[in-house]
């Protein structure tokens, strides 16, 4: 049951909401986009169920061409982040509402509402009005209704954004779960890239109506395409910034320098970006070869067990998250240690230069 | 002001509210005579003599008859037609919408009277005059724009998801819109219908001016006051007591809709 997308794309107006899109999603694949709000992910998925009709382009589901055809006419499910449930309907209905669409014998519908319904927990409540659940289980009569058929394609728009963290989590480590014996293609949007590696899969990482890079999601963490792609799939924020490389060292303005690596060796000299997790720059000295940036510290955000700095660093702002207690006083000038051989290096126009 | 003297206005409210309608209802159960007679706080003599009238009497009952067809014609072909109407306002943008819903509006801004007589002679020459359904048509003129402007602040109110999530379960159109939409906004269509019975109900203009003999409402009734024994005012007062009935019951059913309706600062 594959998916494919080709050079599709929606126009609203003068207002590109998606540029040409080319991306094949494979049958039984978690996939995940990733970008922030206005990213395009919503209406990607709208065109994806047949929701909206692309402007340009085509959708392909299993090599056939469904692009003009109605969404009741697809199989297809969706959850949104809002908590959308018949109101006028019980939980059980609701559940069972496109089962009845369908006309399935009423043994066959109770059956297949009892299963999924006990998965989810809400065989309690099966009696109840939407209005009259907890938000968790509002979401979760929704997620019902979307699994009790064997979609083709499940598209969970934000599932978890509206929800508290704790049943966040809880209904993070099923997802996963539900979907592991079926064979259709799941879209999850999401915000957070945390949550992506969580769900692992694949991801598709879009910024403002562009698919950036698109592969496995452990992949694409650790080899970003270019810089926005790095952006969306970091958090907090990657650090970036321009260095200018010069024989075989490399600097920063005049805040730091340090020995050119691999990756720029055979390079002309001139200007390049970096990439640097925050995660890679420390408030204390790890390792030798670890470079000094001193930075003047704008806000330091302390968790239990989690120390945020942002600092500036010449003209942009860096963060620092490291374990343990770490403060600084806003204001001071701090001293970070930065780890450049993990450090992401970008030609001129954002593509990472390969070793 | 201290606390405990805080009732005094309102009850003074309620009292001035209330006496009209006390002494509309204290005249019904009074004779002619008494009415005339003199200053009286409640009915010296008191009598059902006018009510009785008004239920056995088919030049007077049949006014209420009449005037509960066309407004209950009215309602229902009211909130039919601007189902739909609102449904599009709320859902798809298209060339002019802003202006075609303010439009429909404007129709409100015209008083009755300026229709009457095209109305009339319209009416007249299809041989709908003196008919239930004259009447009611004319009362859409006001009650669609409105009906339109009322649903429009409910459907705007219910995500569009919604519809999706319909459309994604496999219900066609119709299905989600009779099975889903309408029992979502059920209250809206209350407060959408109760607005059109009552400006039906009350509307006396076009209602007189459009019918004769077999369709005529209970307000031109009650404008026939003086018969051979002089003014019967008791028996208009009862009439008046009669006719506030109905709107009384219908506020009673969609109070707590209406406040929600205002709240979307529709109504």
């Amino acid at each position: 049951m594959a998916l494919e997308l080709k050079q599709i794309e929606k126009v609203v107006g003068r207002d590109v909401h998606i540029h040409p899109t080319d991306l094949v999603l494979e049958p039984g694949s978690f996939n995940i986009l990733l970008g922030t709000t206005l990213a395009g992910k919503t209406t990607l998925m709208q065109l994806m169920a047949g929701l909206d009709r692309p402007t340009g382009g085509s959708v392909h589901f299993n090599g056939a061409d469904v692009t003009g055809k109605r969404v009741q006419d697809r199989n297809v499910s969706m959850v949104y982040q809002q908590f959308i449930n018949y109101p006028n309907f019980s939980v059980f209905e609701n559940i069972a509402s496109p089962l009845r669409v369908a006309k399935l014998p009423e043994t066959e519908i109770k059956r297949r509402v009892g299963e999924i319904a006990e998965l989810l927990k809400l065989s309690a409540m099966l009696d109840r009005k939407p209005s009259e659940l907890s938000g968790g289980q509002q979401q979760r009569t929704a997620m019902a209704r979307a699994l009790v058929k064997d979609s083709d394609l499940v598209l969970l728009d934000e599932p978890l954004a509206n929800l508290d963290f704790k049943l966040r989590e809880e209904l993070r480590e099923e997802l996963p779960k539900l979907f592991g014996d079926r064979d259709c293609v799941v879209v999850y949007a999401t915000t957070e890239p945390t949550e992506a590696l969580l769900l692992g899969g694949y991801t598709a990482t879009m910024h403002e109506g562009r698919v950036t890079q698109f592969g496995p999601t452990g992949a694409i963490y650790r080899n970003p395409k270019d810089v926005i792609s790095a952006r969306v799939f970091s958090e907090p924020p990657i650090n970036t910034a321009w260095v200018v490389k010069e024989g075989d060292r490399v600097a920063l303005g005049n805040v730091a320098a340090w020995p050119a690596p691999d990756v720029l060796a055979g390079k002309p000299d001139g200007r390049y970006q970096i990439g640097l997790r925050p995660h890679h720059v420390l408030p204390l000295r790890a390792d030798a070869a670890d470079v000094p940036v001193a930075g003047e510290v704008l806000v330091t955000e302390l968790s239990g067990s989690e120390s945020v700095v942002h600092f500036k660093v010449g003209n942009e702002t860096w963060v620092s998250l490291a374990h343990g207690i770490h403060a600084f006083d806003v204001g001071e000038t701090a001293e970070l240690f930065a780890d450049m051989r993990h450090a992401f290096y970008f030609a001129p126009d954002g593509g990472l230069l390969a070793a | 002001m201290p606390q405990t003297k805080s009732w005094i206005v309102p009850t003074l409210y309620i009292f001035f509210l209330m006496l009209p309608i006390y002494w509309l209802v204290n005249m019904s159960f009074k004779t002619t005579n008494e009415i005339l007679g003199g200053f009286s706080l409640y009915p010296k003599e008191f009598t059902l003599e006018n009510y009785i009238t008004i239920f056995t009497d088919p030049t007077w009952y049949t006014g209420y008859l009449n005037s509960l067809a066309y407004v209950g014609i009215n309602t229902v072909l009211s909130v039919a037609v601007a189902l739909p109407a609102a449904y599009a306002f709320s859902r798809y943008r298209f060339i002019g919408d802003k202006h075609l819903f303010f439009w429909l509006l404007t129709n409100r801004m015209a008083p009755p009277a300026v229709f009457a007589l095209p109305f009339l002679q319209l009416y007249s020459a299809v041989g709908l005059f003196d008919t239930h359904i004259a009447v009611a048509l004319a009362h859409t003129l006001f009650n669609i724009p409105l009906a339109v402007w009322i649903l429009e602040g409910f459907m705007s109110g219910v995500p569009k998801e919604l519809d999706e999530t319909a459309y994604v379960d496999g219900h066609p159109f119709w299905s989600f819109f009779i099975k889903i939409f309408i029992p979502t906004i059920a209250a809206g269509i209350g407060v959408a219908a109760f607005f059109c019975f009552m400006f039906s109900w009350v509307e006396l203009l076009l209602a007189k001016t459009l019918t004769s003999v077999d369709a005529k409402p209970i307000a031109a009734t009650m404008t026939r006051t003086a018969s051979t024994s002089g003014y019967e005012l008791g028996l208009l007062a009862a009439a008046g007591t009669l006719t506030i009935i109905p709107g009384a019951f219908v506020i009673y059913f969609v109070r707590n809709y209406i406040a929600k309706g205002f709240a979307l600062g529709r109504v």
